[in-house]
């Protein structure tokens, strides 16, 4: 009987980050970007809760994870609020072509 | 009251007029009713002199208060020791006299020149002058030492200057302001030579200090030549602050100031420092250097007279005669009669005030008209200003029942001992000529303006009696020259408070050789009989006492005969001063051109001066530049070669490192793309690469 232990949720949290990564980086529209984020963050969370079942930390980590959630909200409400902005400057969310950084 | 309030009172005394200074010379602007404040802050230092002379005269008559903190330490090699630089006060009864004079005088001018200057355009910044003036001089007077004596005595030539050329736009007045500030220097070298021949000596300025080491033998370089050098270079600050002969030319030209700064500055107060400076020094000084201040006093005071016998402008009459007066003081100090001396300052100083803010009365109410053939039957017209002016008047020319009698009596005396004693009849003769010269001349003065028809009908109508913060300081002053505030006996200023109780001849320090036989001190038996007063020898007392009623007699004998003179000139036509001066014109005009001293001076010591400057200019123009011009040449040489090496070696290596940068930028500005998604890998690149190196797990 296959036994589910730490590292499973650890793999799958890294596995998650890494898609997070992956879209954060790939991905042209800035809404899929905030996606990406989310992602990550999640991943995080799975990581707190995992930690917080095997190891010796007691509850804290699910108290974080519940911390994340709401800051990933919080987040994700200004986050948004920029996109739409952008949009209303650039009359587009394409993160490729908003580039005046480098000026 | 205790000896250290007192200190601070005098403290508070000094520096009030320079709070009023600053203040009227910063906000006088913005705020020009700040010229009461000055004459207020004037009015307490009054008061507060009042209050310590009253203290000091009483309770500590015989005491002298110093006090002093020390402001420089320097030096530490064994030989000359730790020099401690002093400053402080001293506190006698000569300090508190001036005290009282120098704030009196001063408050009067104030009040004076609140009407007679109204209207100036510098109005404010004439009173912030008049403060810095009596700042500068009560530190003379209250100084302990020589440093601080020159540091104010430069002050208040400073502020003469400012004040004689407060008028600037005017060119005699300023040329008046340098030629004060030029002549005045010459004497200042003098002073500064004499008092570092005694810094040298004994390695302090403090007066007290020195005058011990005197009487103790220590000599500066063991010389008694050196002593009477220092005395009379000293002195030679006093000529020419006091215009003595032969830097006193400035004195007559400074009467371009305005008239109240002439009756303060060149008057009564700043000209005064001069023998105040005498007095100071007066025990230091030898036989020889005793001798030399009669004769230059004497010998000016007899100049200045012969002049203002001729003199039409009314300020010029009214310079020459300070002039001859301050002359006058000298003498007296140089033939020993020092407590008449400064009697004479003190009394004079009222009276000379009082005819010169008289004159400013004058001048105010006949519209700037000066001089005296112009003016004449004003006595009807300004009765408040004429009864003053003739007091004065009545004390300068020596009339029994007012002050100046009193102290030209004892002046006359003393020199008439002098001659007796020592054998030189020239000063004592010299002393009563002047005496009936100068009321010759102050009757002419005032005959000619008061009295008689008036000679400008015009300006005479518009003539008018000054208002009351103009007449009001007049009386005050004519007050002070009657005799009762000086002794009780008209006669006798011996038997009053002044010379009785409160100047103190004191006792000479220089070894007893070099002073005169009768400034040394007598035996036991002769000490006793004259209560203890050692400080001139029993002849000299006895002399003085023989002195006493002929000199009494002559002086008034000869002001008897200057004043009726004068009337029988000016008032009752009986004799012609035209015809007089037509028959002894070379003399007349000797007189009237004042001694050709002024075109002597412009032919000898300024001319000298320019042809010197000339070829001073030459060595400048030619060598000194030629050198400068050669020195430019190999410079210019030297900076084209270092141009050369900067533009191809120094640039080139700079350009070089810029073009280094450059490239380098250009190669890694591909990285900078603005794509934050690039930017998030590279972060992530980094990450890796730092948890791969580090291993923190």
């Amino acid at each position: 009987m296959l036994h589910v232990g730490l590292t499973h949720f650890l793999i799958i949290s890294a596995v998650l980050f890494s898609l997070g990564i992956y879209g954060i980086v790939t991905r042209k529209n800035a809404v899929m970007v905030l996606m990406g984020i989310e992602l990550v963050l999640n991943s995080a969370n799975i990581n707190f809760i995992a930690f917080s079942k095997y190891g010796n930390f007691g509850l804290g980590g699910q108290v974080i994870a519940l911390f994340v959630i709401i800051l990933a909200a919080a987040e994700a409400a200004i986050a948004l609020a920029i996109v739409l902005n952008i949009y209303k400057t650039f009359s587009n969310v394409n993160v490729d072509e908003i580039d005046h950084l480098k000026e | 009251m205790s000896e250290s309030l007192l200190i601070n009172i005098c403290i508070v005394i000094l520096f009030l007029p320079l709070l009023g200074f600053t203040t009227v010379v910063f906000l006088g602007k913005r705020i020009p009713k700040l010229y009461l404040f000055e004459v207020a802050i004037l009015g307490i230092a009054l008061l507060l002199s009042i209050i310590v002379a009253y203290v000091k005269l009483s309770i500590y008559n015989t005491k002298d208060i110093v006090a002093a903190f020390t402001w420089i330490t320097m030096g530490n090699a064994p030989s000359p020791g730790v020099i401690n630089i002093e400053l402080g006060f001293k506190i006698d009864n000569i300090t508190v006299l001036m005290l009282f004079v120098v704030n009196l005088i001063s408050f009067l001018v104030h009040v004076f020149s609140i009407e007679y200057m109204r209207g100036d355009k510098l109005y404010t910044r004439y009173f912030a002058y008049l403060g810095i003036f009596t700042f500068s001089m009560l530190g003379i007077v209250l100084t302990h030492n020589l440093l601080m004596m020159y540091i104010f005595w430069e002050l208040v030539g400073l502020s003469s200057y400012l004040l004689i050329g407060f008028w600037y736009e005017k060119k005699s007045a300023s040329d008046a302001a340098k030629k004060a500030f030029i002549v005045n220097r010459i004497g200042d070298i003098g002073m500064f030579a004499g008092i570092l021949i005694l810094f040298t000596q004994y390695k302090t300025f403090t007066f007290d200090v020195i005058y011990q080491q005197i009487a103790a033998g220590n000599i500066p370089f063991g010389s008694n030549a050196w002593l009477t050098a220092a005395g009379i270079l000293i002195f030679m600050g006093a000529v020419g602050k006091s215009a003595q002969f032969p830097l006193h030319v400035w004195l007559p030209d400074a009467m371009e100031g305005p008239t109240p700064v002439s009756a303060l500055i060149h008057a009564a107060t700043m000209v005064a420092a001069g023998v105040y400076l005498v007095v100071r020094i007066f025990v230091m000084l030898t036989a020889d250097a005793m001798l030399v201040i009669a004769v230059v006093g004497a010998f000016t005071s007899l100049v200045a007279a012969t002049i203002a016998l001729t003199q039409n402008d009314i300020k010029k009459v009214l310079a020459y005669s300070t002039v001859s007066q301050l002359g006058y003081m000298v003498m007296s100090l140089g033939v020993g009669a020092y407590a008449f001396a400064f009697f004479h300052l003190i009394t004079h100083a009222f009276f000379k005030a009082c005819l010169f803010l008289g004159s400013g009365s004058v001048i105010h109410s006949m519209h700037h008209e000066q001089d005296i053939r112009n003016l004449g039957g004003l006595r009807k017209k300004m009765p408040i200003t004429y009864y003053t002016f003739l007091i004065s008047t009545l004390a300068i020319s020596g009339v029994p029942l007012f002050s100046g009698f009193l102290s030209k009596d004892g002046i006359l005396a003393g020199t008439l001992a002098f001659g007796k004693l020592t054998g030189h009849w020239l000063i004592p003769i010299i002393g009563f000529t002047v005496a009936g010269l100068t009321a010759f001349y102050m009757f002419r003065l005032v005959i000619l303006t008061f009295h008689g028809e008036p000679r400008d009908q015009h300006k005479f109508d518009h003539a008018h009696e000054s208002p009351f913060v103009m007449s009001a300081p007049l009386v005050v002053l004519a007050v002070l020259s009657i005799f009762i505030w000086y002794t009780p006996n008209p006669i006798g200023a011996a038997d009053g408070w002044v010379i009785k109780n409160w100047i103190k001849t004191p006792a000479q320090v220089v070894p007893n050789e070099t002073r005169f036989d009768f400034m040394k001190p007598s035996t036991e038996e002769a000490k006793a009989e004259i209560h203890g007063e050692v400080v001139h020898s029993v002849e000299y007392t006895e002399t003085m006492h023989w002195a006493h009623y002929p000199a009494m007699f002559l002086s008034l004998a000869v002001a008897g005969l200057g004043i009726l003179f004068a009337f029988m000139f000016y008032q009752w036509k009986k004799l012609n001063a035209d015809k007089l001066a037509e028959k002894i014109k070379p003399l007349y005009n000797f007189s009237l051109n004042k001694w050709f001293l002024d075109e002597l001076y412009d032919m000898t010591a300024i001319a000298g001066t320019l042809s010197f400057s000339s070829i001073l200019a030459w060595f400048d123009n030619k060598i000194v530049d030629g050198i400068v011009n050669g020195s430019a040449t190999v410079t210019r040489f030297v900076s084209k070669m270092s141009n050369l090496f900067d533009t191809f070696v120094v640039d080139g290596f700079v350009n070089f490192t810029a073009f280094f940068s450059g490239f380098v930028g250009l190669s890694f500005r591909r990285l900078q793309t603005g794509k934050v998604q690039t930017y998030i890998v590279f972060v992530i690149f980094a990450i890796i690469i730092l948890l791969m190196f580090f291993k923190p797990f």
